[in-house]
């Protein structure tokens, strides 16, 4: 229970809202961590910079058999998304996407890392942190497999940062590209440079600055149809209010309605004609 | 002449215009996704397999990438712009992709008795300042708070009004009334939230609560024996239930204005005693108190360091100067065989002399 308005504040901070705050994500390694996977989870921190945690200390626990550990970090941090490296040797350079729901897991996807170049490994400049990165997918499968659409899904979540309703158009320097080929995901990271090109719209060329990742999906687990649905819930309120009495046609022409007393005629004001006026008789 | 040159230069120009055209086309074959608000951009077709075996894996990922952000560009410079502080902004739509949120949605709080009285009657809220002029200081002071304008409970002067008795206090009859307003606030404020969360709050009385305390039982006894039209005068007592005694006032003053003669008697004989060499304090009982303070903090002091096994409740048994109550456990053997303790002195290390009242 709160008992000073910075603690109320805080908890208030925390409570559901309408319009939620962003997702931070908390990164964590298990018990057996290579130097692999932790430059990753490090890259990808620093990707998240703003909207994540890392936590240093190894947390010997397995996430898709006990997710209780998780819930709990989550529930401490106040963070819905979470990334677990781990390594040993039947899975080996392992990484575990996933996110909350209420602080329950709703859904994890281990990926497994098979080529990895890390930041600074790749000598260039590169860009400030936090900018909202551009999210592109590629390939058929992220169409047709089931398990590719939820990748597709959580990858979106995890990266999108915040919502913001306008956005500087010079400031889109960031992409991240994933590709879906032959069994494999390839995740590469740009930098946009903004070319000249005849007309308004500038020719792009691409730089590679950030981890580049290799993945290949190993387990994954879903929620249940029915929390997914309580998950998907929007609240009404936010639901754009229709705007009554106006309608379109085909044209595009608008058209309202407005409603009237019944008027008497005969009461009208009009504008007096003095020369029309009846005389008294 | 001139009409070949004319030509040429239209047929130059529109060779230039495809150029730079050209270079921001992209051609695929199946068009791209797009979800502005989330700066997203899904290809559904499939890859060229063949040429990403030819060539070198991350230069044809990039060559793919770059036409793909560059069919993203397009569509995000197709958006309304707008100058902020020197700089252009596009303003992005509502993000389209169905994305789980975090937590759930929020539960509307309970409405107030108030709040539904002023649907009912369809009363709107009308926006107040927070800043109102005070005439008397002249300067412009919080409407409520601290330091508010018009606060007649912190008022020099009160005029007292014809209709009412000389003798009442104007200024603490205020404060008093503004007491009243306070707890009926809070008690309202109270009512509302067990209303809110259907929590059954009786009229009179205390509300229940899981596990009472002891005190909190009595209590609750206290003011239901309490609660009868002679003031619990003819009730009888439960079983095993004891009148409790010292209730009532536990200080007693005398009248300011009475018998002279009892306060008189009280300040001589407090004289006498400041000019008595009696010591003013019972030096027997301070000792038995003070032996009785470090009989127990050895006791404690052997119980917490790792004695011998059978040993341990002995000790914390014997340690007690008076045995008094019980002592579970080993401790409780020696312990009632102390049974000598009591009036006699547990240990009876000095004569008890009566000092006589002080």
């Amino acid at each position: 229970k709160p008992k000073t308005k910075r603690s109320k504040r805080f908890l208030q901070g925390r409570e559901p809202k309408l319009n939620e705050n962003i997702k931070k994500a908390m990164l964590f390694k298990g018990g057996n961590a290579n130097q692999t996977v932790t430059q990753a989870l490090k890259d990808i921190y620093s990707l998240k910079k703003p909207n994540a945690v890392m936590y240093k200390k190894k947390n010997i626990t397995r996430p898709f058999e006990d997710q209780s550990s998780l819930e709990f970090f989550s529930k401490k941090s106040d963070c819905s998304l979470f990334l677990f490296g781990s390594h040993n040797k039947k899975r080996p350079n392992n990484l575990v996407f996933g996110r909350m729901f209420d602080f329950h897991v709703l859904d994890m996807i281990e990926l497994g890392i098979e080529k990895f170049v890390s930041l600074k490994d790749i000598k260039n400049s590169k860009i400030p942190e936090g900018t909202k990165p551009l999210l592109i997918f590629a390939g058929d499968a992220f169409e047709t497999g089931n398990e590719h659409k939820k990748l597709k899904n959580l990858l979106i979540d995890f990266f999108r940062g915040p919502t913001v309703p306008c956005v500087r158009l010079v400031g889109l320097e960031h992409v991240l590209h994933i590709t879906a080929l032959e069994g494999k995901i390839y995740l590469r990271s740009y930098k946009v440079l903004l070319k000249k090109s005849g007309c308004r719209t500038p020719r792009i060329e691409l730089e590679e600055i950030g981890p580049s990742f290799d993945f290949t999906m190993r387990m994954i687990h879903l929620a249940s149809v029915d929390l997914y649905k309580t998950a998907h819930r929007q609240p009404k309120a936010l639901k754009p209010k229709e705007k009554k009495n106006i309608s379109h046609d085909v044209f595009g022409m608008k058209y309202g309605r407005l409603h009237m007393q019944k008027q008497d005629l005969f009461k009208l004001h009009t504008r007096k004609m003095k020369g029309l006026k009846r005389k008294a008789e | 002449m001139a009409a070949c040159s004319i030509e040429d230069v239209l047929a130059k120009a529109e060779r230039e215009e495809v150029e730079k055209l050209k270079s921001i086309s992209v051609h695929k074959e199946q068009e791209l996704e797009f979800d502005p608000g989330n700066l997203f951009a899904f290809d559904k077709n499939p890859p060229n397999i063949r040429e990403f075996r030819k060539l070198n894996k991350d230069e044809f990922l990039r060559s793919l990438a770059r036409d793909n952000t560059q069919l993203l560009i397009n569509e995000l410079w197709k958006l309304p712009t707008e100058r902020v502080e020197e700089v252009i902004v596009a303003k992005l739509p509502e993000p389209t992709t169905r994305l789980p949120r975090e937590k759930p949605v929020p539960k509307p709080r309970p409405s107030t008795k108030w709040e539904e009285f002023a649907k009912l009657k369809g009363i709107q809220k009308k926006k107040k300042t927070n800043l109102v002029w005070d005439d008397v200081h002249k300067e412009w002071k919080r409407r409520w708070g601290y330091k508010r304008a018009n606060d007649d409970t912190k008022e020099w002067l009160i005029e007292v009004p014809e209709t009412a008795d000389p003798n009442e206090d104007q200024f603490s009859k205020r404060i008093k009334a503004k007491k009243e307003r306070v707890a009926k606030n809070e008690l309202n404020r109270l009512r509302n939230i067990a209303r809110g969360q259907k929590i059954k709050v009786p009229g009179v009385g205390l509300a229940p609560t899981e596990q009472q305390s002891k005190t909190e039982l009595g209590k609750a006894i206290h003011v239901a024996k309490h609660s009868t039209a002679s003031v619990g005068k003819f009730q009888g007592n439960l079983p095993k239930e004891k009148t409790p005694k010292n209730m009532g006032k536990k200080r007693k003053f005398e009248p300011l204005i009475g018998d002279f003669s009892a306060e008189k008697q009280k300040q001589l004989d407090l004289l006498n005693i400041m000019d008595s060499k009696k010591p003013r304090i019972d030096i027997t009982k301070a000792v038995n108190k003070q032996m009785r303070e470090e009989d127990r903090q050895s006791g404690f002091q052997k119980r917490k360091s790792p004695g011998k096994k059978g040993r341990k409740g002995n000790f914390s048994g014997k340690g007690k100067a008076k045995g008094k109550g019980k002592k579970g456990g080993p401790g409780g053997g020696s312990g009632g065989g102390n049974s000598k303790g009591g009036p006699g002195g547990g240990k009876n290390r000095k004569p008890r002399m009566k000092q006589g009242k002080r």
